[in-house]
This record gives structure tokens, sequence and C-alpha cells, in this order.
């Protein structure tokens, strides 16, 4: 395991957004790695910091955001410090991203061929006509019907689903090495969201590409992840395999999350609940950020806890972490 | 067992009139019409005393527009609410008024559901105020009360809507319609805005107010996991029909209609790993030209010529299930 390179590795990753209320610690000390052909879980809620590290890989963070420290390696190659040249020659090619809202990606006043086209001709040396053969095929892969009608539309014509799919066919078009989607599927409904992360996997399986999925969905995660790092307040708290993190969770925030699930819980009896809520991450709580929210915080958690190993590839941020502690 | 509510073959249909431009187009000889959506066909849904009925649906099956028809927001285009046992549209003076009170309903978004220029006592209190539940001495104790009961600090309510975060938000909008002492709360999506953590919480508030109001809950949303924890019964809408109603065991462990199969099938779920994710071929066609017949009948794989001319009823295929589907018969 330990000879293949990762497709990406991001070690002590540190971003932060320095506001005139103060430093907002979005991404701090964030590790981990994927390799080709694996689905990575980032899972954490609304201001955990997962977006944020999607962002920092890609170089698209805008000031007041900025790397502070920390290393992004793509395929061995430091992307911290790289130029923008050559970020724009990767992104797109060699990292692709999937926003939530597809309209991140599409150009609302360009007609879908022309901007799949453009994505192809940016990066590779091919003719118009081969260009378009190649959109065809990617709508085709992805599902949509109709593929030539619908070269020739424009976003506004199409549903949210299909838009979706457009997305994620444009960041596949040039078989990058590594797609980080973001919470692809939440605006979307079951059956929609279904046939994306079909279309999604299938596509990994097949060009072996690596793939980070952002969400805060664990049920969603559970069954598409090989790995799973779990975020709050900025922090990875605790990372695994799927199944060591959905059935052994041992940080008291994962524990809770998974605990809260409804289809976790009996039918109409209370579900377990986290008190408390996320705090700011402008003036987050000295040591431990989930302390105030924790039954099992004591003095020790004023103190920060360092990301230990606790076995083969699973690690936690806790000072007080116990398998044998169940929620709910 | 007795019905709180019910509806008859509620319709509602949105027309786009047409613009000036139009209108002389159409005067000149263009090919114009009025274009109608038909966001609910005849849907028949029954509340019982103290349950709650889910009704689940993708985006633009109508779901929303039950829930406002159910709580007087928007008017029927046809059919009948049947309230008590008295048609709504009917009702006049205090009884509508009385109607028009016990029926109330929570919003998804909790923030573009509160004033932002109210203080929470306003939000929270006036509505109690103007109806004469409370007379003006009984008003700052009234609007703690409510606020306690939702688990909220009673000082916070000279504060303005933005200074709470959304789960706190949520709770005002519970707070508001429970001021009015309702029977029935038409909860629309009220927990799909909020983080997975405060999700577990609000609908905990939900089941705990439940028993201790003896409240009925309309509990719309398109989650299918949330809908199975908090409901007694459901139903399934499709592009504005009704096509499975029965108990939630029932429902979820047998569903009868092909689409309430494709879409539990769906449902993630924590215990699968390394799952298969499947589809249901083809979209879900455009409420302004729903098919003819079945609405189901293009994306179902067992569909007959019959499906495709002749629209199926809810018949019942067990005890206390309905289904609309001509592969019963």
């Amino acid at each position: 395991m330990n000879t293949v390179q990762p497709a990406l590795a991001v070690d002590r990753l540190r971003t932060h957004f320095f506001t005139k209320a103060g430093t907002v610690k979005a991404v701090d000390d964030v590790s981990f790695s994927v390799n080709s052909g694996e689905v990575l879980g980032i899972v954490g809620e609304s201001g955990s910091g997962k977006s944020v590290t999607g962002f920092s890989i890609l170089g698209l963070l805008d000031p007041p955001g900025e790397i502070v420290t920390g290393s992004i390696k793509f395929q061995g190659e430091e992307l911290v410090g790289a130029g923008a040249r050559r970020m724009r020659s990767l992104r797109g090619n060699r990292i692709a991203m999937i926003f939530q809202d597809p309209m991140m990606t599409l150009n609302p006043v360009l007609r879908i061929d022309t901007q799949m086209k453009e994505t192809i001709k940016a990066h590779r040396n091919l003719s118009d006509r081969e260009s378009y053969e190649e959109s065809l095929k990617a709508l085709d892969l992805v599902g949509i019907p109709s593929p030539p009608e619908r070269l020739k539309n424009y976003p506004h014509q199409m549903s949210g689903g299909m838009r979706q799919r457009i997305a994620i066919a444009i960041a596949f078009l040039n078989k990058p090495d590594v797609i980080i989607a973001d919470e692809p599927t939440t605006a979307l409904d079951v059956t929609i969201q279904s046939q994306i992360i079909h279309e999604a996997q299938m596509l990994c399986e097949k060009t072996g590409t690596a793939l980070i999925w952002i969400t805060h969905d664990l049920s969603v995660i559970a069954g598409l992840a090989d790995r799973i790092c779990v975020m709050y307040a900025g922090r990875i708290v605790e990372t695994g395999l799927t199944n060591e993190i959905i059935d052994r969770p041992q940080h008291p925030y994962t524990q809770g999350l998974i605990g809260s699930v409804p289809s976790h819980n009996k039918r109409g009896k209370r579900l377990f609940q986290i008190p408390g809520m996320t705090p700011s991450l402008l003036n987050l709580p000295r040591g431990c950020a989930f302390k105030s929210r924790c039954n099992y915080a004591d003095q020790v958690c004023g103190k920060a806890p360092e990301i230990t190993s606790v076995g083969e590839g699973r690690y936690i941020r806790c000072h007080h972490p116990a398998p044998e502690r169940v929620a709910g | 067992m007795t019905d709180i509510l019910e509806t008859r073959k509620l319709t509602k249909n949105f027309v786009k009139k047409l613009d000036l431009a139009a209108k002389i187009a159409g005067h000149l000889g263009a090919n114009v019409t009025e274009e109608t959506v038909y966001a609910v066909d005849k849907a028949d849904i029954r509340l019982v005393k103290g349950e709650v009925l889910g009704l689940v649906g993708e985006s633009g099956c109508g779901k929303t527009t039950v829930g406002r028809m159910v709580a007087g927001i928007l008017p029927a285009t046809s059919g009948k609410i049947i309230y008590k046992g008295k048609n709504t549209q009917s009702l006049t003076g205090a009884v509508l008024k009385d109607y028009q009170l016990s029926v109330q309903m929570i919003f998804q978004n909790p923030f573009a559901s509160l004033n932002p220029r109210m203080r929470v006592e306003t939000i929270v209190g006036e509505a109690a105020r103007v109806h004469g539940l409370i007379s003006s001495s009984e008003f700052s104790g009234y609007v703690d009360d409510m606020l306690l009961q939702v688990g909220l600090d009673p000082d916070f309510k000279r504060r303005f809507p933005h200074q709470f975060s959304g789960g706190q938000r949520q709770r005002l909008g519970i707070a508001r319609a429970l001021a009015v002492k309702p029977e029935l709360l038409v909860c629309d999506e009220a927990i799909a805005a909020l983080d997975v953590s405060i999700q577990a919480q609000i609908l905990n508030l939900f089941m705990d107010l439940k028993d201790s109001l003896d409240l009925t809950y309309l509990f719309i949303s398109h989650d299918l996991s949330v809908v199975e924890h908090i409901s007694d019964r459901v139903a399934i809408m499709y592009l504005g029909r009704v096509v499975e109603t029965a108990r939630t065991e029932a429902l979820f462990s047998g569903p009868n209609h092909p689409y309430a199969q494709a879409l539990l099938a769906e449902i993630p779920r924590l215990d699968q790993r390394n799952r298969r994710f499947y589809t249901i071929k083809g979209e879900i066609p455009s409420p302004l030209n729903p098919p003819s017949g079945c609405h189901f009948h293009p994306r179902c794989p067992s569909a007959t010529a019959r499906c495709r001319s002749e629209v199926p009823l809810l018949k019942q295929v067990g005890e206390d299930h309905f289904s609309a589907c001509h592969l019963n018969d």
C-alpha cells in the first residue's frame, strides 16, 4: 500500500481567512490522502471547513482567504505556491470539481456544446469535430437522452438534475485523476441523487479516477465511500475505513452524528441529539472545539487534542475516545 | 379515530395569463394559448386526530401546494377540504376564523419566514393578541411560555431574528404557530434547511409537542428516512396525484405502486455499504404537459396500453392501504 503514490495527498493544511472581525480558521491542520480509484468521503456540517478544503486544493481561494501552511501534493507535485499557469493547466484537466450548484460550472449564456468543447480544447490539441464527438460520448455516459439535441441547448432549458449531470460530464471530459465533488446531490431529489451517484461510481470504476465526495449526509456516504474523514470546526476529528467509522465511531461528535440519523433510530422514538450548535469559527472555544457540546468533556479538553493513530489508517482527535460507547 | 381533516378531489391549477403582447399576437392570428400548470390533481388525503401524516414526493409533485391549500393560504381550484365534518369553503364569520387559527403552517426556510424587522415577542405573540386569545396584560408572560415550550430562553424576546441561528429560528417559527393554539400543523419541509445535528433536535421537539399538546401533523418532506421516522401514515404523490397511502410500516415494508417501490429503493441508508446505486429511468415530466393516463407510465417498467389511456384511481389493496395502479386489477 505504502509504495503506491497517492493521487492526492493533503498534509497539515491550514487555510485561514483574515477578516476585519478576526482570523477565521476555516481549515486548521487537515491531512488526508486519496488513491486512484478510491472514494474518500468528507463529512461535516455547515461551517466545518469541508468546502474550503476543496477550494484550497484547486487554488480557488479568494482573498482574504489564504493557505497559511501545509502542503497539497498531486501525484507528488506540490500545489501550494504553484504558479497560476500551472494551476490552470491542472484545473479541469487533471483535477476537476463538481459544485453543489451546477450553475457555478455552467455559463448561462453559452450553449452546452460551446462550453464542453472549450473545456476539451483548453487542455488538448483536438479539432472541433473531435471535441464534439467527445462531448457527445460524455453526455451519453452520464445518461442524458438524445445528446445531439441537448448539446444545442442552453443551461436554462434543462432541469436541475440534468444540469448537474452536464456538470459531471464536464468534470469527467478530460478523464481527470482526481475529482472533488462538493455536495453535488444536496439540492436534488432522491431518485436524481441515485442517478448522479450511479454515474459517478461507474465513471470512477472505468477510469480509475480518485473521488473526493464532500457531503453532510452520512447515509449517502456510507453506501459510496471507501474511507471517511469527519470534520468539525475546521479540523478532521476522525478518519478511517467506512465500516469502522459507521459501525464503530470513537469520537463523540461522530457518534452523535450517526446517532441522530433517523434510519438509525427506532421509528417514533426520540432521536439521539447533539446539544447546542456549531460554534462560530471566529471565536472557537479554547482547546477542543467540541467540548461545549460533548458529554464526556472534562478539564483535559481545555487543551486541544492532537490527531492520534488508533489503528491501521485510523486517526482520531479526542482525549476520550471510546469504542464501546454507542450513542442513542 | 376521528378524521380531523379530509380533502376530496382537491385540485389546483395555476394559469399563466397572457401578457399584452401575446394577446395582440393572438388577435393577429398567432397560435398562443394560456399555459396551465396542473399542480394538484384530485388529491384525496385524510388526517386522523393525533396522528402524523407524511406527505412525500419529489420536487414539483404538488406536495407543498396541497399543504398550502389545507392551511388556507391558497384557494383550491376545485374540490373540498372538510375540517371536522364541515366544508371549509362554506364557512363564514367566527367558524371560519376558528378553522384558520386551528390550522397553522411551519415553513421550510427559517430565514425567509420571519419578518427581519420585528422583535421576537411581536413575531410570536402578535397573532394571539390580535385574535383576542390573550389580553395585553398577559402578553409578556404568554410569549415567555411559548418560547419556553420550544426550548428558547425567554430573555431573547427583545431580539431580532437575525440574532438567531437556523435551528433557533425554526423554533421561533414553531412558537409563532403554536401561539394561536392550533390543532393541526402543516410542516412544509420544516427541517430540510437545517444541519444534521440540528435536524434531530427539531424532530424531537416536534414529537414532544405532539404528545404534550395533542397535535396533528401534516408533515411534508422529500426526505424519506425522516418521514419514515416521524409518520404514522404516509401518502406518496407523483406529478400532482396521490399514488399510494398506507400506514408507515406497511408502506415501507411492502410498497404497492411501482413509483413507490422505486422511490423507497433509492433511500440511502447507513447500513448499506459499497452499494450499487440504481436509477428510475427518465425524468419527472413537466406538470405543464402531464402524460395521459397514469402519470408514471413513461417511466414504469410494467406499463400496459391501459396505463397510457386510463387514469388509475386509488383502490384498497390492504388494511388502510390504498394504491392507484392498474396492475392491481
